[in-house]
């Protein structure tokens, strides 16, 4: 009997991520966002998901990644952070997959950087690499960019 | 201490267990946590009226309640310091005893013991270790006092014996509780409590949960957490957004039935939403039921008598509110008894009752709630705060002496200040008003002190209703739309096209509008959010602009937006942690369309803005406002060229405006320059001969400007005692902004010190005593204007 665990994926920049499903709320297709200025260019901005206050991040930027194609229309996958519901826009959603924990690495050393600490490590399926999103170090924007405004 | 011990070990077998023994726990710490509370206040009570049958019957059940609960749920050191207390009240009932000072103290000691304990039980689980003795043997003594006291037992009381059978409670009952028969209770099985219980209307008053209910509860209010009300709360907002949504489309389609269902909809929604919002509210009687303890343990401590009265007790405030102001108000009203109230013999001195009366008051008016705690003692000294200001290098000595006594009060809401001799447990720390200021104003709120000497000082705070729904105006500015709180909104200003480019005008790149001839700063929204996209700067000078005239702390700013929309009532969401570093924003809101819209933050917004600096929590109040530079807060100047090319600055916000005046317009006045100015007369004072040293004296009859050129006099508009006065000066140089920390002194008369300001030094005047100097400012002179003017 081997562990298993189950994965939302999704796409951006044609690398397939992962975040565990019991953290995912769930995925919507856009919804009218309010953007937020003066706030780090990471908050894409705020979004009102029946109710519920959601901060939308651009995980492509969040990543690194690069600006995503024009006129694609980003899907929000909607994941609990311990402050509250927090919307990831990615380029793409994929299927829940399940995998075995023998599959899953470590990140290589030589990915480096604040990306690094935002994956957990990978999964080694068949075809491609499943990234394993840290969902709540994702979310952590509020603290980088009040230290970055502080020591400014 | 050993038996006390094996008592613990024997009783904690007897605990029921399971897993509903940590709810019964729970259950009995809240309910005891009450029960203590009215305790307090009822002690209090029957020191004034130590006749009262019902206050001592009630104070007696509460004891015997949570007596009953803890030997029940076996906490035995509990149960023994409750159980002395009782005791002691049996006697006092049965009017064995005379209620005495040294008594209600020793009660409020055991209440204070049994408090401490609860605590205990709420972290550890158990009772804590101490054993209480101290408290015990006072309390033994207590009760063993002579009978003799019954012969000083007033008539009123002597009926009294009698009390037993009076009681609420069955006769019966309270007999079987004897002091020498209670003593065994503690040795009893917990099962056997019963025996003791009221028993009432229902015979079985030990309801199987093991939480007592008093009898003569009618209401049964339910306790909900705060998180399932919250909760209910978003739900209400979301269904008001269902249901705004519906009504649209209600409205375009053509079905009847639809129409009607949604009319309801609409009404019982807007219903709910109304109720669901009372939830929230709760009386400030929340936190006054603790002062009467309060003030009574700290009277006695300080030797004072406090007589306690609240007005307005249901009062309703949210209860973010009623937690926020919580310890301010706790620390306001231990100031009064401490400082505020004389000796009981200085008092009888200066014709005054011997106990001080101090008035708690809470209000409604105008969607504010105000409260007022106000003392008739001996009202702030304004020689003794000034000196201590001074003293403690708060303000200068020179400002101090200059201040009106109303705003020289309001110094004792500056950092650092305190005037108490000697530091006391409570009070006297140089902390405290202004952290009452900050915590006020942090949730909105404004506080303010009056005080007259020998007469007595009042506190007001004035407090927004709620913080959770507010009154807000909805701009918008590039697409976008914000909502402003109403609390900071002043006035609205539309200014057309052609009346813009003629209306604003710049102080060196500033823009600036006159707003009733005082100069307003402007702030472009879309400038200061960073709306435009990069490069563009449209300011459009050339379309309508519209002005939000908003009040930040003691300064007011124009917001120039693109559009103003409505006023709403708007539900406050507040902004993730992400979010909260953009001190532009207070929060957010879910508008009428389902989208999100951004709440803007006055008070953020002018600091970014500079219109206000960081460190506004020095700040005083409008009128004090020129004691800012030396709170070292960064204020703002006017740099301008003085006679013989001298860089001399003065604080912006005395100036009213800069004027160019053509010099035909000069005419002279007596021995004055004036110049006719808006429907006024304006006395001119050329700053060349004002500073001139004393020996040459004024040449009065001299040319206003040495050079006899027809170019335009730049003049200073300034605000002197309420009149405008002109300054003509040489040049106006520039707007900086500067702590000007470093002072020297001045080297002639009309300067007030001076400083380096852009690595350059500058000599900052001193209004008053220039113009003083130049013979304006003083009540003759204004007269005689008023006389000239007349003649004119």
């Amino acid at each position: 009997m081997h562990q298993t665990s189950q994965f939302c994926t999704f796409y951006l920049d044609q690398l397939l991520f992962g975040v565990d499903l019991k953290e995912v709320q769930e995925v919507i297709r856009e919804l009218p966002m309010t953007p937020v200025p003066l706030a780090p260019a990471v908050v894409s901005g705020l979004m009102n998901l029946r109710g519920q206050l959601v901060t939308a991040l651009d995980l492509r930027q969040r990543l690194e990644l690069g600006p995503g194609e024009p006129g694609v229309q980003p899907m929000n996958v909607v994941v609990r952070s311990p402050d509250g519901a927090v919307s990831l826009l990615v380029d793409e959603i994929g299927d829940v997959v399940e995998v075995e924990e023998a599959t899953f690495e470590r990140p290589p050393e030589t990915l480096q950087g604040k990306v690094r600490s935002m994956i957990l490590g990978v999964h080694k399926l068949d075809a491609r690499l499943l990234h394993v999103l840290d969902v709540e170090k994702a979310c952590e924007v509020g603290e980088n960019f009040a230290a970055a405004a502080s020591s400014q | 201490m050993e038996t006390a011990e094996t008592d613990c070990a024997d009783t904690s077998l007897s605990r029921p267990t399971g897993g509903t023994m940590d709810d019964i726990v729970q259950d009995f710490l809240i309910e005891s946590g009450e029960n203590l509370d009215r305790l307090d206040q009822e002690l209090v009570q029957l020191e004034t009226h130590p006749s009262s049958k019902e206050l001592l019957a009630s104070i007696f059940r509460t004891i015997h309640t949570i007596k009953g609960s803890c030997g029940f749920l076996g906490f035995a050191r509990l149960e023994k310091v409750a159980h002395s207390g009782e005791n002691l009240l049996s006697r006092l009932r049965d009017g064995d005893l005379k209620l005495t000072e040294e008594l209600t103290g020793g009660l409020l000691a055991m209440v204070d013991a049994v408090r401490r304990m609860l605590a205990d039980i709420q972290t550890t689980g158990e009772d804590g270790v101490e054993d209480h003795c101290e408290l015990l043997e006072r309390m033994k003594a207590l009760s063993q006092v002579q009978p003799e006291v019954k012969m000083l037992v007033k008539p009123g009381i002597d009926s009294s014996g009698q009390i037993g059978t009076s009681l609420p409670l069955a006769d019966g009952n309270l007999r079987s509780t004897e002091p020498s028969e209670r003593n065994q209770i503690a040795e009893r099985p917990v099962g056997m409590v019963t025996s003791v219980l009221p028993t009432g209307e229902n015979g079985q008053a030990m309801p199987a949960s093991g939480a007592v209910r008093e009898p003569e509860v009618v209401t049964d209010p339910v306790r909900i957490g705060v998180n399932l009300l919250d909760r209910l709360m978003n739900l209400v907002g979301e269904l008001v957004l269902a249901r705004n949504q519906l009504m649209q489309f209600s409205l375009r389609s053509p079905d009847a039935g639809l129409q009607t269902i949604s009319q309801r909809m609409n009404l019982i929604a807007a219903e709910l939403q109304e109720q669901v919002m009372k939830t929230r509210m709760q009386p400030i009687s929340n936190i006054w039921s603790k002062f009467p303890r309060t003030v009574r343990d700290l009277a006695h401590s300080c030797g004072k008598q406090v007589c306690l009265e609240m007005e307005g007790q249901d009062t309703e405030l949210d209860r973010t509110i009623i937690e926020a102001i919580k310890d301010p108000l706790t620390h306001l009203v231990r100031n009064s008894v401490d400082h505020g109230f004389e000796a009981p013999e200085a008092r009888q001195r200066a014709g005054k009752e011997a106990a001080g009366r101090l008035r708690l008051r809470a209000y409604h008016e105008g969607g504010q709630v105000n409260i007022e705690i106000s003392d008739d003692g001996a009202g702030l000294n304004a020689d003794r705060i000034r000196k201590k200001a001074v003293e403690r290098s708060l303000i200068a000595a020179e400002q101090a002496a200059r201040l009106a006594e109303g705003d020289v009060f309001n110094l004792i809401f500056l950092p650092g200040f305190s005037t108490a001799e000697k530091v006391t447990n409570v009070s006297g720390r140089g902390v405290g008003m202004d952290v009452v200021k900050t915590n006020v104003e942090k949730i909105g709120g404004m506080v303010d002190v009056t005080s007259k000497a020998g007469v007595g000082t009042t506190v007001r705070i004035k407090l927004p209703l709620t913080l959770a729904i507010i009154p807000a105006l909805l701009v918008s500015c590039r697409g976008e739309r914000f909502a402003i709180p109403q609390a900071g909104l002043t006035e609205l200003v539309r200014l057309e096209a052609d009346e813009a480019a003629k209306g604003i005008e710049m102080v060196h790149g500033v823009p600036v509008y006159r707003l009733r001839g005082r100069l307003l700063p402007l702030v472009y929204l879309s400038k200061e959010l960073r709306l435009d996209p990069q490069g563009t700067d449209s300011e459009g000078r050339d379309a309508a602009i519209n002005i939000a005239v908003l009040q930040a702390d003691d300064r007011q700013f124009g917001l120039v937006v693109d559009e103003i929309n409505d006023s709403e009532e708007i539900v406050v969401k507040p902004l993730r942690r992400q979010l909260k570093a953009v001190k532009a924003f207070a929060g957010s809101t879910i508008m009428g369309d389902g989208r999100v819209a951004l709440i803007l933050d006055v008070l953020g917004l002018a600091q970014r803005a500079s219109v206000i600096t960081e460190a506004r929590e020095h700040g005083l109040g409008e009128k004090s406002a020129a004691l800012r530079g030396t709170a070292r807060a960064k204020r703002r100047y006017l740099l301008f060229k003085g006679p013989h090319g001298s860089r001399m600055a003065m604080p912006l916000d005395i100036l009213t405006r800069l004027e160019e005046l053509p010099s035909a317009d000069v005419e002279k006045a007596g021995k004055q320059w004036v110049a006719q100015y808006r429907g006024e007369i304006l006395p001119l004072v050329n700053l060349d001969f004002a500073l001139e040293e004393r020996r040459q004296t004024r040449r009065e009859d001299s040319k206003l400007r040495e050079d006899e050129s027809d170019a335009p006099l730049q003049v200073l508009v300034c605000d002197h005692e309420g009149r405008n006065v002109g300054l003509v000066v040489e040049q106006i140089l520039d707007i900086i902004e500067d702590a000007a920390e470093l002072k020297y002194p001045a080297s002639r008369p009309g300067i007030l010190y001076s400083t380096v300001i852009d690595e350059r030094v500058t000599e900052l005047i001193d209004i008053p005593a220039i113009l003083h100097a130049a013979g304006i400012g003083s009540a003759e002179v204004a007269a005689h204007f008023a006389k000239s003017a007349e003649a004119h």
